[in-house]
């Protein structure tokens, strides 16, 4: 059984007059452990394929299986319960809370599923020294660099074991060094922990991080190749 | 779902982090619950000062009047016609089975003198039971008796105002005062009893036989006559019974024909009483609805910045739906907030509503009565406030979609 299988998905947005077609067709399927890149030109799909991914949104139609469950058919409550305990996100903006530490931060989804104090801070500083970051708990998201906060932020998606991380640009609003460590430690946790990522892209030099590339263009899946690694 | 401490939490900090906005949301709940309390003490003082003064006159008093005389057609107005007797007042308390005691009031004014002290005072001729009526109890000495009332004894209890004028601070049981030049020997006197509802100082009279006052006081028209005869009926749900039982019998007593008027009003002093206390009760309830009413413009004024709330904080909540937050958890979120700010306003409400009737009291001298079923009440509402208007802005955020909300700048 792979991790995700999508069949045959459509997603078209009602604009009143007329319906626009974002996602058309869709069919692919993602096993565990892979490392995914996805890429393609604005609009070309790509972020609404993820947001079906994450299920923050739900296909037309078509069916979507994660880990065999029908996510299509799923309410909201069961799809945040879904997104609660599966899949973790990492954006390219951070999306830290504000004026909340990084270990309240990255306790935030082991809250929603009603832990108790004592675990959620256990399991939030063992996910915070995965992303090298246990010396800076107690740190506010305005007080950590660029670089910190997406690592609070990947902190945040591993700490409920989810089978699933999903990051949209994670290094857009980074340097390229930065870029390359974040990179890195994706490399890593997908290495070590065989933790299924899947990142949207712009930049070869940051999909050629992946091992699996996926390119969008006008809705459609147009090229899906193993990446090739030198040396 | 999340554990209340968690979301607690969450919400102190939430409201920490725009500090006035929270404090001027909650001073509209604070106004809000301080007006309905101090209204409601206001309103409950007034009616309680009723309530004492209906204790004061006696409880379930009727009064008899006597009817008037028409002279060569000029009608003479209430009491002219002297019509009433103490053998009325006997058959009264004899036959009327709603009647728990009628004592008969031959009243005037006379001068009372003490040594080289001299005081005019009302003299109320009466019989031993007038205590009973007017739930009168003597503080020291003796009340006289039906023995008193049969020989014409001179005898007579004193009110403390005329004790205090007459004797001041000496012990006046045993001393003779003369009432009209005869001489009456004090043998008790009543306890003080305070104004009248009509500002009448209660204290100031002389109790005497109502025998000894038909004979050597005031004299009378034909024997027997008296002014007044007061009634006290068994309990209140039977004064109408005993208005109706007592006015049959007067008027078999007086031979009045079916088609004639009465020669005798019977007037029922509790039930004025009653009235003016349910007047004073339904204003307290005005005054606490209008009081509330500040309330509820408080209660909107924490929906407007809870929406206000929402709106800035939709990315935020798009965050939190996106990691995992269910429907509940949102609205759990908002309204805790909500409730924070109406409770705590509450708190501070209740505080404020409780000096500012002190103050109140203090200022006007009006009687302030703060019942805790009040606080309770303007507390319990407050909440009540927060939850209702809150649940919206608290729906609304709940409502919102996690793809747009992340997007939200």
């Amino acid at each position: 059984m792979s991790l995700i299988e999508v069949k045959d998905i459509c997603r078209t947005y009602d604009l009143g007059d007329v319906k626009v077609s974002a996602l058309c067709g869709v069919s692919l399927e993602i096993e565990k452990g892979e490392f995914v890149s996805i890429m393609g030109p604005s609009g070309s799909g790509k972020s609404t394929f993820m947001n079906i991914l994450g299920c923050l949104d739900k296909p037309t139609s078509g069916n979507y299986f994660l880990e065999g469950t029908n996510v299509s058919k799923l309410s909201r409550d069961e799809l945040a319960g879904i997104r609660n305990k599966k899949i973790g996100f990492v954006f390219q903006g951070f999306n830290l809370l504000p004026r909340t530490t990084a270990l309240e931060n990255v306790e935030l989804p082991l809250l929603y599923d009603g832990m108790n104090a004592k675990q959620r801070k256990e399991l939030a500083i063992e996910a915070l020294r995965k992303v090298g970051l246990e010396e800076r708990i107690d740190h506010y998201p305005n007080q950590l660099s660029g670089g910190q906060q997406q690592r609070v932020a990947i902190a945040r998606a591993l700490v409920n074991n989810a089978s699933l991380i999903l990051a949209d640009e994670p290094t857009g609003n980074l340097d390229s060094k930065t870029s390359f460590e974040i990179m890195e430690l994706f490399v890593k946790l997908n290495a070590e922990k065989n933790i299924t990522i899947v990142i949207v892209t712009h930049e070869n030099d940051i999909a050629a991080f992946s091992r699996r590339m996926i390119r969008f263009l006008d809705g459609s899946v147009v090229n899906d190749m193993k990446v090739v690694k030198n040396g | 779902m999340v554990n209340i401490s968690s979301t607690l939490k969450i919400a102190f900090r939430a409201l920490k982090v725009n500090k006035m906005r929270s404090a001027l949301t909650m001073l509209g709940i604070i106004i809000g619950v301080g007006a309905v309390i101090a209204m409601l003490a206001v309103g409950t003082g007034a009616s309680k000062k009723i309530a004492d003064q209906i204790s004061s006159i006696g409880s379930n008093l009727i009064m008899i009047l006597p009817g008037s005389t028409t002279a060569g057609g000029v009608r003479m107005g209430a009491g002219t016609q002297p019509t009433l007797t103490t053998f009325d007042a006997e058959a009264i308390q004899r036959e009327c089975s709603a009647v728990l005691e009628a004592a008969p009031v031959l009243n005037g004014v006379a001068q009372v003198v003490y040594g080289n002290l001299n005081w005019s005072t009302g003299i109320i001729g009466t019989t031993p039971n007038m205590l009973d009526v007017r739930d009168w109890p003597i503080s020291s000495g003796r009340p006289f008796t039906q023995q008193d009332v049969k020989s014409s004894t001179k005898v007579c209890l004193l009110g403390q105002t005329v004790v205090d004028n007459l004797f001041g601070d000496n012990n006046p049981i045993g001393h003779v005062v003369r009432i009209k030049k005869v001489p009456f020997t004090v043998i008790g006197v009543l306890s003080p009893k305070g104004q009248s509802p009509n500002g009448q100082d209660q204290d100031d009279t002389i109790y005497v036989p109502v025998t000894t006052a038909q004979k050597k006081l005031f004299g009378t028209s034909f024997p027997g006559m008296v002014r007044i005869i007061m009634v006290k009926a068994k309990s209140t749900q039977e004064l109408s019974l005993a208005e109706k039982q007592i006015t049959e019998l007067l008027r078999q007593r007086h031979r009045i024909g079916p088609k004639q008027d009465n020669d005798f009003t019977v007037r029922n002093l509790t039930q004025i009483m009653q009235t003016q206390e349910q007047s004073a009760k339904i204003m307290s309830i005005l005054l606490g609805a209008i009081a509330s009413i500040s309330l509820i413009v408080g209660g909107i004024g924490i929906m407007n910045i809870m929406l206000v709330s929402v709106t800035e904080r939709t990315r935020e909540i798009g965050i939190r739906m996106a990691i995992g937050a269910k429907t509940w958890d949102i609205r759990l979120q908002f309204i805790i907030e909500a409730m924070i700010l109406s409770l705590v306003g509450g708190a501070v409400g209740t505080i404020t509503g409780l000096i500012s009737s002190e103050i109140l009291a203090k200022a006007t001298g009006w009687s302030v009565v703060i019942s805790p079923i009040s606080i309770l009440v303007a507390f319990g509402f407050s909440g009540i406030v927060g939850i209702f208007f809150g649940f919206y802005p608290a729906y609304k955020a709940s409502l919102l979609d996690p793809i747009e909300a992340l997007r939200y700048e």
